[in-house]
């Protein structure tokens, strides 16, 4: 009668758990499992680190690598540069507009990835005559494809603060409305910023299809290239990222929240 | 001071810049501060303009013209048939075998790690680790199976050598349409546990209590609370991955080098490849059938989502 009381599944229930726990986990750990013993074959059944040694001497992987932190950062600083004061302005101004904003932020969920390559060729044309031929230019469409992430993270983070009380105290002490987005609203939500930076992070790690088809040698391109001729070598550099995704996402679980003890819940105390 | 200050201060705050009553002089401060504002949300619109409304209008549009920009039907019509209606069905069915696949299975593990706690370590690692899955695999997933079922894969070898049971005895399935489900249900189950978590973890422990306390067993709780509760939550769910899954192209790619049975494969085709004369705009249409097949899934996804929010939240 305890588990009556207690409004708790029975003991049949929680082994059925315990079970579907098991069996999906192991579905989803062996191919990961999979990928590091396929990483570490050496000659005759022993093991060596040959393949994760050539990530570093291989400098087709290792100019894409460079080049993939290079667009993630440039990803983050563009979107956060675009989106933060736009909302912020919207809150504050121009309500009205919000459920435009939001509508528009989340739109990039509802258009297949291969979709937009095929409208974006003619304006990456446009694009390249411009900035050149570098594969940094991808920065703009993968801001637009973490746009929905971004837009959700800072949302959160903004309805967590009372936005229009701060902004007013800080114009009537005299702050520019610039200083207001740079100085009030990025302390106060830095938690909301910095899960949308990871997840941004997380995203352009692992893009592809539209690198691969406006013809740029990003990571992905390049890991798919290199296993057509040295498997493992893909292998060991899908299993990092894969890793280090799973790691920014990992953080991401404790940043994501609303930060306790913020400037603002003190004051209200 | 009292808790309820600043709060109050707000409430009396919040209407003052735009209620107070101007002279004329006013009248035309706040009109260039109205401008200042709308022009301060500019560089957004003008980007979101430029990267992606303008290249969807590109392929709605470019969809119904011909070659030389004139308004036309044909290409809606030539990808409604043969080869490129048999990829649509093919995109589809592959689609909704694995969405039902993944829906089923991330239903029963979102139901078995739904500990009611958001902060346990459990629900942080499956959180992370189905982000890192669903959404940001693509390419390394494919290679996640290679070196599982491939030729020279883990499971392959030992099969072979433990067991004598030669996977590849009915061909080169993992790099043909079998593989393709298994990867994309591989998918499926981590991006059905993100979006149906939520809704399992609705479910108030007090529901159970009051089924309990009635004379009712756990079957009953399911059977006339549980799933009646969950159901537009778990179709809703089952929608999101249906689209996640036509919309793929990076897995499917990286596997199949070949042959292109797919509608996004198709379309990666005509992006790379020497287009025939008079049919550019093919594969205008056939991604203009994506847009089509994707929104209103999701649309079907959004109005399901308010159905359930209903009870849960």
């Amino acid at each position: 009668m305890a588990a009556l009381g207690m409004g708790r599944p029975g003991h049949g229930e929680a082994v059925l758990r315990r079970t579907i726990l098991l069996v999906v986990a192991a579905y989803l750990l062996i191919p990961l499992l999979a990928m590091l013993e396929f990483s570490t074959r050496g000659p005759r059944g022993t093991r060596s680190l040959a393949a994760w040694a050539r990530i570093g001497t291989n400098p087709d992987l290792v100019e894409a690598i460079f080049v993939q932190l290079q667009l993630a950062a440039l990803t983050v600083v563009l979107t956060l540069v675009l989106l933060l004061p736009t909302m912020v302005l919207v809150q504050l101004r121009l309500p009205w507009l919000r459920r435009t904003i939001e509508f528009l932020c989340l739109l990039p969920l509802t258009i297949p990835a291969i979709v937009l390559v095929v409208g974006l060729a003619p304006i990456y044309a446009g694009v390249t005559r411009l900035f050149g031929e570098s594969a940094l230019t991808l920065t703009f469409v993968y801001a637009v494809l973490v746009l929905p992430f971004a837009y959700r993270a800072i949302a959160s983070g903004l309805s967590a603060i009372d936005l229009i009380t701060l902004a007013e105290a800080a114009r009537s002490l005299g702050c520019s409305w610039p200083g207001v987005v740079w100085r009030i609203v990025v302390p106060n939500i830095r938690g909301a910023l910095i899960a949308a930076a990871l997840v941004s992070v997380a995203l352009v790690l692992g893009e592809f299809t539209i690198s691969s088809l406006l013809a740029f040698d990003t990571l992905q391109v390049v890991i798919n290239l290199q296993g057509k001729r040295n498997a493992a070598v893909a292998v060991a550099v899908s299993l990092a990222a894969l890793v280090l995704a799973f790691a920014l996402l990992y953080v991401l679980s404790f940043v994501g929240q609303p930060a306790r003890g913020s400037t603002f819940v003190e004051d209200d105390t | 001071m009292t808790a309820g200050l600043p709060r109050i201060s707000s409430a009396a705050a919040a209407p003052l810049p735009d209620g107070r009553s101007a002279g004329p002089r006013h009248g035309v401060r706040r009109g260039i501060r109205e401008v200042l504002d709308y022009l301060g949300i500019l560089p957004f619109l003008l980007f979101i303009g430029v990267f992606l409304l303008w290249p969807t209008c590109t392929v709605i549009v470019g969809a119904f013209q011909d070659a030389e920009g004139r308004p036309t039907l044909d290409n809606l019509v030539a990808v409604a048939q043969g080869t490129y209606l048999e990829a649509f069905a093919l995109s589809f069915a592959l689609s909704a075998v694995t969405a039902l696949l993944g829906a089923v299975l991330g239903g029963l593990l979102a139901w078995s790690v739904a500990t009611g706690r958001r902060d346990s370590a459990l629900r942080r690692v499956v959180a992370a680790a189905s982000g890192t899955l669903a959404q940001f695999g693509g390419v390394m997933l494919a290679f996640a199976f290679l070196a599982t079922f491939g030729f020279n894969g883990l499971v392959t070898l030992f099969l072979r050598d433990r067991l004598g049971i030669d996977l590849f005895a009915g061909g080169a399935w993992i790099y043909e349409l079998p593989g393709l489900a298994l990867v994309y249900t591989y998918f499926q189950i981590p991006l059905m546990v993100i979006v149906f978590l939520p809704a399992v973890e609705g479910l108030r422990p007090q529901w159970r209590e009051a089924c309990l306390s009635l004379g009712g067993d756990s079957w009953a709780y399911w059977r006339h609370v549980g799933f009646p509760i969950l159901w537009p939550s778990f179709l809703g769910a089952t929608l999101l991955l249906f689209a996640n899954a036509f919309s793929a192209y990076a897995t499917a790619k990286a596997l199949i080098s070949q042959a292109s049975p797919l509608v996004p494969l198709r379309i990666g085709t005509f992006l790379t490849s020497e287009i025939v004369l008079g049919q550019a705009n093919l594969g205008k249409a056939l991604a203009f059938g994506m847009i089509v097949v994707v929104a209103a899934t999701t649309v079907l996804y959004a109005l399901l989502q308010a159905r359930s929010s209903r009870w849960l939240r």
